[in-house]
């Protein structure tokens, strides 16, 4: 039995596909045997930041409709061993997405795979209902601003409500929070909303903390999970973050600005 | 409290401001769940079932809030009938 785990923020552009991106590619480096699935139909965007964009063949919609089987549309990583990549359709309509279609395909992976990561579309739509409907975990991607900060809150009311674990009175969905683009030098200033500021307001345990970081776009434009990238902040901040997810006893690293105490004091009135 | 307080409130910034309209808005939210009694949810069935007696609705149509005021506390309930249902 795979355990499924969904990504999902409510608000756009947080580092979703990123993260899910990450989040994937570190666990089957872990020697899980992982999928990652694109739940947004019409936009996809995870085959890109996977760097597999010319091999998608057969998509998620395609393997619901019968049209293709699963063998046909996973997509094998040609850099990390255990992990697949099923991608969203890029024309079919939101509808295409069926309770029952989803539920068949998450079932047919789960005899096969240890992890599947549900990379959810942005809104509270249909797709994002679909991605966390059958989750039994769920990583809250939030910036530390305020629409990110409250569409997260959205998200974590729907999760307790909405989802299959909830319909049918289970342990409730399991939740983390993933800070992204954490800028320490402006949290020390006083202008970003800090880790215990967002923790305070969520109330959810808190996963990781990404930093603000260029290896992240440098990574997405040449299509390769930035976990890969070994010598960025980033990509050690979510290696961090699976082997919490792991279970590892890890300290949270990046959170305190680059300058030392006589930077701060000088730096901050500048 | 007067020279101290002062130097703190500059050395927060606009993050400060952040956090507090943040948990107005997360806190209203935060009231309407968490607190329900614990029959909530079995009570919730049970409307559901007997609601399905006479008509069909789908599994979210039945929403159920505590209001409390002081000592005061009040049942919400809020039923949706679907639309063709709702005109017989």
């Amino acid at each position: 039995m795979a355990r499924i785990i969904v990504v999902t923020s409510g608000k756009g552009g947080v580092g979703k596909t990123t993260t899910a991106a990450s989040f994937a590619a570190g666990l089957a480096r872990a020697g899980h045997k992982t999928v990652v699935i694109d739940f947004d139909v019409g936009l996809r965007n995870l085959d890109l930041i996977m760097g597999c964009e010319r091999r998608v063949v057969y998509d998620f919609v395609n393997v619901i409709s019968k049209e293709a089987n699963l063998k046909q549309a996973l997509i094998r990583d040609k850099r990390v061993e255990n992990l697949y990549i099923l991608a969203a359709s890029q024309t079919r309509d939101k509808d295409a997405l069926t309770d029952d279609g989803v539920a068949r395909v998450l079932e047919d992976l789960s005899a096969d795979f240890d992890y599947i990561v549900c990379d959810s579309p942005a809104g509270i739509e249909r797709g994002a209902l679909m991605a966390m409907h059958f989750a039994d975990e769920a990583l809250i991607v939030t910036n530390p601003e305020v629409s990110s900060v409250r569409d997260s809150d959205r998200v974590l009311g729907m999760l307790e409500a909405r989802t299959k674990r909830a319909a049918n009175d289970e342990d409730p969905v399991k939740q983390h929070l993933v800070l992204t683009r954490y800028a320490s030098s402006r949290v020390g200033k006083g202008e970003m909303l800090s880790v215990e500021d967002v923790t305070d307001i969520l109330a959810i345990p808190l996963l990781g903390v990404i930093p603000e970081s260029e290896a992240v776009l440098n990574a997405s434009n040449a299509g390769s999970p930035v976990i890969l990238e070994q010598d960025s902040s980033a990509g050690l901040a979510y290696d961090d973050m699976v082997a919490r997810f792991l279970g590892e006893d890890r300290p949270m690293r990046f959170l305190e600005d680059k300058k030392g105490l006589f930077g701060r004091m000088f730096g901050r009135r500048v | 409290m007067s020279w101290l307080n002062l130097f703190k409130a500059d050395r927060k910034g606009s993050a400060s401001l952040a956090k507090e309209r943040l948990q107005v808005v997360v806190a209203h939210r935060r009231s309407n769940r968490g607190d329900h009694p614990a029959y909530f949810p079995k009570l919730q069935k049970d409307l559901l079932r007997v609601l399905r007696k006479y008509v069909e609705v789908s599994d979210d149509a039945v929403q159920m809030d505590i209001e409390r005021d002081g000592d005061l506390e009040v049942l919400e309930l809020n039923i949706t009938l679907p639309e063709q249902q709702a005109r017989n």
